[in-house]
C-alpha cells in the first residue's frame, strides 16, 4: 500500500473519531505545554541571574566571617564572627591590588518618615561603596569620608523606599527616623532590581558605617568587607592578597583554617545559577513525567481502540490489507495524534508562558531548542506507545477479527 | 473433472478447529472443482461447514489438510501477505452482515480495496470506484453513510466493494440472510447480471428460493458434500421482479 494512501486512511480515521482523538491528544497537549512553561520559567530565572552577573560588576570581592568550610555562610551569620574595622584598616594599608575597600554593617530597622513607616535594612558602608558596587545615584549626593569621620546621621535610600515613603515628594532633604534616630536623606539610588537570590536590592538605606556601627547596630563587629579589584584580570591575585592580609590581621598560624571567606561576585552568582539550573531540571522532569503519562494515555486509548476496531481491522484485512498496512496505519495514527497534540501543546505552552509572565512578572525564556525537543519527544512517545497497540492490531487473525462484534 | 479449466480446485480439504480441549472437524475432506463463470450455491444446515469452506476458498484461512489451488496457484504455500494480495486482487467478499465501515461513505467503503492495491493511480481509484457503484445502481448514493442506506442498498455497496478491483471470483456468505424477499431477489438479479459478465460467483445460502437462481447447487452436511447438482433452468431474478412473482413455489417443498 502506498504511503499516501496509508496516511489518508490514518487521517480519515482520526477525523472520524473526534472525541477519541481529543482524549488521546489531551495528555500530550498538557505534557508538552507543561514542559514548555516549566522550562521557560527555569530558563528565565537562569537568564536573569546571567544578566545580574554582568550588571553587578565582576571585580567585586567580598569577605565574609566564618570559614569557607561552612558553606552557605553569608551576611548576618553570628557564629565565630571575626571581622572588625581593624581588618578594614589593615587591608587599606597593605593591599596593592584593590582600588576601594568598604566595611559593611547591616541592621534591620523600622523606618518612619515621609508618608508612613517601612521595614527595611540599613547598610553602613564607606564613601567608596558606590564605586565598589558599580551603582549610581539618581539624585542628590553620596556621603564623604568627612561624614564617616563625623558619624553624620545622613543616608541615601533605594527606590523601594522612595516608592513607599515618598511617592509624592522629593526625598532629598527629608528626615527619616531609623530606630528613632533621625537621619537626613541626601541622595537617592538608581533602581537595581532583584538580586541573584531574589532579594529586592532597592529596599535599602545606605549610611556611613561609623554612624550605623556606633549608633544603630550595637554589635562590635562588621558583617562583610567589600572591595573592588583594580583589574578584572587580577581577580585571583587580589583575592589571594586579601586572604594573606586577613590571615596576618587575624594572626592565623600557618596551616590553620581561615575564620573568614573571600569570594567574588561571580562565585556567588554561579552558585545561584547552579541552584536555578537544578530548579529548571527539576521543573522539566516533573513536566516530562506528564508527557510520559500522556504517552501512556495514547497507548491506553490506542489499545482500547484496537479492541473497539477489531471488526474494522477484519474488514480491512478481508479486502486485502496486509499486516504491515494495519501496523503502519495504527502507527501513523499514533504519531499524527501525538505530533498534533505536541503542536497544540507548543501553542498552549507559549500562551501559558505569556500568561505566567503577565501574572507574576517573572522572567521567562522560551528556547527554540526546548520547543523542538519536546515536540520531537512527543513524536517519539507516539511511536513508542503506539507501536504495541499497532502490533496487536496487525497480528489479528482476519476471520476472528471479522467475527468480532 | 477438468482441472485445467477449474478456477477453484480443492483436493481432500479438511479443517479442524482446535480450541485446546475440543477439536471440531468442520470439513472432512472436500474435493471440489469450480470452473470460471459458474454461479454456484452452497447449501446445508447450520454448522455443516459452509462458512468454513468459503473462508478457505476466500484465502482468509488455511486448510488443515488437503490442497487448494486457485487459478493454478497452490494456496497452501502462500504466506499471510500473499493471501492478503490474493484477497485484494482476485476475490471479492460479500457478507451477511454487510461489513461496511461505519461513519464512512459508500464511496469510501467501495474504494477501500483499491487503497491496499499497489500501483493504482489515484484517478483510477476514483474512476473504478464510481464504475463499481454504477454497476450496482448506487451512483447517486456515493456520499451516503451506511446508516442512511437501506439493508439492500448497504449490501449493494458491499457488492460494489467486492467488484471494485475486478476480481475473478465473488464469494458471498448468506448475502440475503438479513434481507426481505424482494430485496433478496434484487440482490440475486445483481449477482446474475455480474455472472453474465463473466464473474464466478459462489454463494452460501440455506434458502432454496435463493439457490433456485443458481446454475449449480452443492449441499454440505457435517463437513462433507452430500449433493452436487447442475440446474438446467435456473430462475431469472430480474424477470421474477418484473412479473412480481416474488413467492416461489418451492419453499418448503424440497427438503
Ligand atoms: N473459529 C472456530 N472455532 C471452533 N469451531 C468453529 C469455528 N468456526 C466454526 N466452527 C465450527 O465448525 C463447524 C462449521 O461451522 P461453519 O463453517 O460456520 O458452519 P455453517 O457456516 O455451515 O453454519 C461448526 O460446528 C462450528 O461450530
Ligand atoms: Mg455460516
Amino acid at each position: 500500500m502506498k504511503w499516501k494512501n496509508l496516511i489518508k486512511v490514518a487521517f480519515k480515521s482520526i477525523v472520524k473519531n473526534k472525541m477519541r482523538t481529543l482524549l488521546t491528544m489531551l495528555g500530550i497537549i498538557i505534557g508538552v505545554g507543561a514542559v514548555i512553561v516549566m522550562v521557560a520559567i527555569g530558563k528565565g530565572a537562569e537568564q536573569r541571574i546571567q544578566n545580574q552577573i554582568s550588571s553587578m560588576g565582576t571585580n567585586l570581592i567580598m569577605v565574609f566571617p566564618g570559614s569557607s568550610q561552612q558553606r552557605g555562610v553569608h551576611m548576618g551569620s553570628d557564629q565565630g564572627v571575626r571581622l572588625t574595622l581593624d581588618d578594614v584598616e589593615w587591608l587599606k594599608k597593605n593591599s596593592t591590588l584593590l582600588e576601594a575597600i568598604s566595611p559593611m554593617v547591616r541592621s534591620d530597622v523600622q523606618v518612619i518618615g515621609g508618608s508612613g513607616n517601612w521595614n527595611s535594612s540599613v547598610y553602613g558602608v564607606s564613601e567608596g561603596y558606590l564605586a565598589i558596587r558599580d551603582w549610581k545615584l539618581s539624585s542628590g549626593d553620596f556621603f564623604t569620608a568627612n561624614d564617616i569621620r563625623a558619624q553624620s546621621k545622613i543616608c541615601v535610600i533605594g527606590q523601594t523606599l522612595v516608592k513607599n515613603l515618598f511617592a509624592n515628594e522629593d526625598p532629598v532633604g527629608q528626615q527619616l527616623r531609623l530606630r528613632n534616630v533621625p537621619f537626613r536623606v541626601i541622595g537617592v539610588l538608581k533602581e537595581r532590581g532583584q538580586s541573584a537570590f531574589g532579594q529586592d536590592q532597592d529596599d535599602v538605606i545606605i549610611a556611613p558605617y561609623s554612624t550605623v556601627y556606633y549608633r544603630l547596630s550595637g554589635q562590635p563587629h562588621i558583617h562583610q568587607i567589600l572591595a573592588r579589584a583594580t583589574s578584572l584580570n587580577q581577580m585571583e591575585q587580589a583575592q589571594a592578597e586579601i586572604t594573606s592580609i586577613m590571615r596576618e590581621s587575624h594572626k592565623l598560624a600557618e596551616g590553620e583554617d581561615a575564620d573568614f571567606t573571600v569570594r567574588n561576585q561571580t562565585d556567588i552568582a554561579s552558585t545561584a545559577q547552579e541552584t536555578t539550573r537544578v530548579l529548571t531540571i527539576l521543573l522539566a522532569s516533573i513536566a516530562s513525567i506528564s508527557l510520559l503519562v500522556g504517552g501512556i494515555g495514547i497507548m491506553n486509548i490506542m489499545l482500547v481502540s484496537v479492541t473497539e476496531r477489531t471488526h474494522e481491522i477484519g474488514i480491512r484485512m478481508a479486502v486485502g490489507a496486509r499486516s504491515r498496512d494495519i501496523l503502519v496505519q495504527f502507527l501513523i495514527e499514533a504519531i499524527v495524534l501525538s505530533l498534533s497534540g505536541g503542536l497544540i501543546g507548543v501553542m498552549i505552552g507559549f500562551g501559558a508562558t505569556y500568561i505566567v509572565h503577565l501574572a507574576t512578572d517573572w522572567n521567562t525564556v522560551i528556547a527554540m531548542e526546548n520547543v523542538l525537543l519536546s515536540f520531537g519527544f512527543a513524536g517519539a512517545v507516539g511511536v513508542f506507545f503506539g507501536y504495541y497497540p499497532a502490533r496487536k492490531a496487525a497480528a489479528l487473525n482476519p476471520i476472528e477479527a471479522l467475527r468480532y462484534e | 473433472m477438468n482441472s485445467k479449466e477449474a478456477v477453484i480446485r480443492t483436493e481432500g480439504v479438511t479443517k479442524i478447529y482446535d480450541s485446546g480441549e475440543v477439536q471440531v472437524e468442520a470439513l472432512k475432506g472436500i474435493d471440489l472443482a469450480i470452473k470460471p463463470g459458474e454461479l454456484l450455491a452452497i447449501m446445508g444446515a447450520s454448522g455443516s461447514g459452509k462458512s468454513t469452506m468459503l473462508n478457505i476458498l476466500g484465502c482468509l484461512d488455511y486448510p488443515s489438510r488437503g490442497d487448494y489451488f486457485l487459478d493454478g496457484i497452490h494456496v497452501n504455500d502462500l504466506d499471510r501477505d500473499q493471501l492478503a494480495d490474493i484477497r485484494n486482487r482476485k476475490i471479492g467478499f460479500v457478507f451477511q452482515g454487510f461489513n461496511l465501515l461505519a461513519r464512512t461513505s459508500a464511496f469510501e467503503n467501495v474504494e477501500l480495496p483499491l487503497l491496499y492495491t499497489r500501483n493504482v493511480p489515484n484517478q483510477d481509484i476514483n474512476l473504478l470506484t464510481r464504475q463499481a457503484l454504477e454497476r450496482v445502481g448506487l451512483k447517486d448514493r456515493a456520499h451516503h453513510y451506511p446508516n442512511q442506506l437501506s439493508g439492500g442498498q448497504q449490501q449493494r455497496v458491499a457488492i460494489a466493494r467486492a467488484l471494485v478491483n475486478q476480481p475473478a471470483i465473488i464469494l458471498a456468505d448468506e448475502p440475503t440472510g438479513n434481507l426481505d424477499t424482494r430485496t433478496s431477489i434484487e440482490i440475486m438479479a445483481t449477482f446474475q447480471e455480474l455472472n453474465r459478465q463473466g464473474i464466478t460467483i459462489i454463494l452460501v445460502t440455506h434458502e432454496h428460493d435463493i439457490a433456485d437462481y443458481c446454475r449449480r447447487v452443492i449441499e454440505f452436511r457435517d463437513g462433507l458434500i452430500i449433493r452436487d447438482q447442475e440446474v438446467a433452468q435456473p430462475r431469472d431474478a430480474s424477470r421474477d421482479l418484473e412479473t412480481g412473482q416474488l413467492q416461489t413455489s418451492g419453499l418448503g417443498e424440497r427438503s
